[in-house]
């Protein structure tokens, strides 16, 4: 293999985890209150607010079900304003934010609904605010589980990268199309598969020692 | 210390408030729980147990009454004013509730977090308090490497940590064996004996009440029936359900095969079985052989059993009164009339 065509891997495999950083980091800092904002405000809970709760879910719910690859051509225009460009890694960072911040509120949400309702109880008799018990209360207890759930948005979002090609946004998946399937050359092909399955491994290691260590059930 | 008065609680399961789907969890309670002392709430599951004791710390707000904690009206408070006034009420549940990423000294020091207290002051209060419920040496150790006990004494030294003045105990030792139980009950009369906390608690169960109540409140069906000192309440309770609760914690009910041959009225040849309870001063009296010579009735005693609780021993005994109806008749206002509590269980056929 040529020089340049290792280069050209390297390349793409930096694009893949930029894209997966940013994407991965701007979907956790949106999506974490947003789930927490899910949870909090349904109907007897410690910030109720149904219709809020209803209008949250919804525009959620839009999100998540919107195809990826439609969402990335369908927010073109946004993605140049907010860029400057509609090509690249920083463009394609923009429709992976958006499509992976309703899956990170989701499962926040789930997490959240896996602790005991009674701690929350606990707290409130405690003369917790509704603010301390999300502090003290809510995101410590639920950290192993968010931590699963932002492993599984990663994982996600490595292979969602793959698609970004469409909107010629580089990485792993658009090199493995462009070489190895347009170019027929299935050298190519399989090193971008190996270096995915790698990288979703060694992600998915990573989640686990880190919900190992924030899980003390 | 304590004051609810008329505290109603209705559920309704649809938001409409329409009284079709009303539950009526809590109707008129009333109840003053003076400083200093222990009261137990006693009562079947569904009683409205859980209702009444949240509703002192407005977990859940009563639908309308008053709750007054301290001489502070409750249902008055704002959201922080509220939020003041629990740091003054500790409270301790069924689970435990701890929090499970915190350690046993974390969770000990979450109220005084609560309360913005600077980290050596929350030191200087959590190490004492770890000292008193036994734990000490498990400071650093999380709640799952805790024994249930274990994990109670935790949750009894965190409600403790933000000095209140009352403590309210949610089924406290019903997640737990009877050995553990009864740690945990010494624990908490220690409790109020030292710091002089008035202890407000519910359960469903007598063993409870009798080692630790000073007095007793029987709630059924979302309504506090009886309300007694818990010498009384043993003695002599007033309700039929109260009587079912003494019945079912001393277990001295006839026989099975006494049970089959009882007759509701008596017949030709039946003798009576009573069941007598007699406690104070009739315990030490031979009335039994007294009986005997008085009125000329022989008793067969088919079970007894004797208790004491809290200083005053309770007597309980199942007996066939042998006798005419005239002799058996005035034997029971004999006893009566020395201060025993008859109670006809029914008629046997005579066997001879």
């Amino acid at each position: 293999m040529s020089s340049a065509m290792i280069d050209l891997i390297l390349q793409a495999t930096l694009d893949t985890l930029y894209m997966v950083a940013v994407s991965g980091l701007i979907s956790t800092l949106v999506g974490l209150p947003l789930g927490v904002m899910l949870y909090v405000t349904r109907p007897r809970q410690i910030l109720a607010k149904p219709v809020l709760n209803q209008v949250l879910s919804i525009i959620t719910n839009v999100g998540r079900s919107i195809p990826f690859i439609i969402l990335m051509v369908a927010i073109i225009p946004f993605t140049r304003m907010l860029v400057g460009t509609s090509i690249g890694i920083n463009a394609a960072s923009v429709p992976l934010t958006i499509a992976a911040i309703p899956f990170v509120a989701r499962l926040v949400e789930a997490a959240l609904n896996e602790i005991s309702p009674g701690l929350i109880e606990a707290a409130q008799a405690m003369g917790a605010t509704p603010w301390q018990i999300i502090r003290k209360v809510l995101i410590p207890e639920a950290r192993g589980g968010i931590m699963t759930g932002l492993t599984i948005t990663v994982v996600t979002l490595v292979s969602y990268s793959a698609m970004a090609g469409a909107v010629g946004g580089g990485g792993l998946g658009d090199l493995g199309i462009r070489y190895g399937y347009n170019r027929f050359n299935p050298t190519i092909m399989l090193i971008t598969v190996v270096i995915l399955v790698v990288m979703v491994q060694g992600f998915q290691s990573l989640g686990d020692y880190l919900v190992r260590k924030s899980d003390r059930k | 210390m304590i004051e609810l008065s008329n505290v109603s609680k209705t559920y309704f399961s649809n938001n409409k408030g329409s009284g079709a789907n009303a539950v009526h969890a809590l109707k008129n309670a009333t109840l003053s729980v003076p400083k200093g002392t222990i009261h137990g709430v006693i009562g079947l599951s569904g009683a409205g147990k859980s209702t009444l004791i949240r509703c002192v710390n407005l977990l859940e707000r009563p639908t309308s009454g008053s709750v007054t904690v301290d001489g502070q009206e409750m249902t008055q408070l704002s959201n922080a004013a509220l939020n003041r006034a629990r740091h003054r009420i500790g409270m301790i549940f069924q689970h435990f509730n701890l929090l499970t990423t915190r350690t046993v000294f974390d969770n000990v020091a979450l109220p005084l977090e609560l309360m913005g207290q600077k980290r050596h002051t929350v030191r200087d209060r959590v190490i004492p308090l770890l000292e008193m419920v036994g734990l000490a040496d498990k400071a650093n150790q999380y709640p799952a490497q805790l024994s249930g006990g274990q994990k109670q004494r935790v949750a009894i030294a965190r409600a403790l940590a933000s000095k209140p003045q009352v403590l309210l105990c949610d089924e406290a030792t019903s997640a737990l064996d009877p050995q553990t139980t009864s740690s945990i009950l010494e624990l908490l009369r220690d409790i109020n004996h030292q710091l002089g906390i008035t202890i407000l608690l519910i359960t469903h169960e007598m063993e409870v009440v009798k080692s630790i109540c000073h007095r007793v409140s029987l709630i059924s069906d979302g309504e506090l029936v009886e309300d007694a000192e818990v010498g009384d309440f043993f003695t002599a309770p007033r309700t039929q359900l109260g009587r079912e609760f003494l019945n079912d914690f001393l277990q001295l009910t006839p026989p099975k095969e006494l049970i089959e041959r009882l007759l509701d009225a008596p017949g030709e040849n039946t003798h009576p079985v009573v069941r007598l309870t007699f406690s104070g001063d009739a315990v030490s009296t031979p009335l039994i052989s007294r009986l005997a010579r008085e009125c000329g009735v022989d008793v067969s005693i088919l079970q007894a059993k004797v208790e004491s609780i809290q200083e005053r021993t309770l007597g309980l005994m199942i007996a066939e009164l042998l006798g005419s109806p005239t002799q058996t008749q005035q034997a029971m206002h004999y006893l009566e009339s020395h201060q025993l509590q008859v109670e006809v269980l029914g008629h046997v056929q005579r066997n001879d």
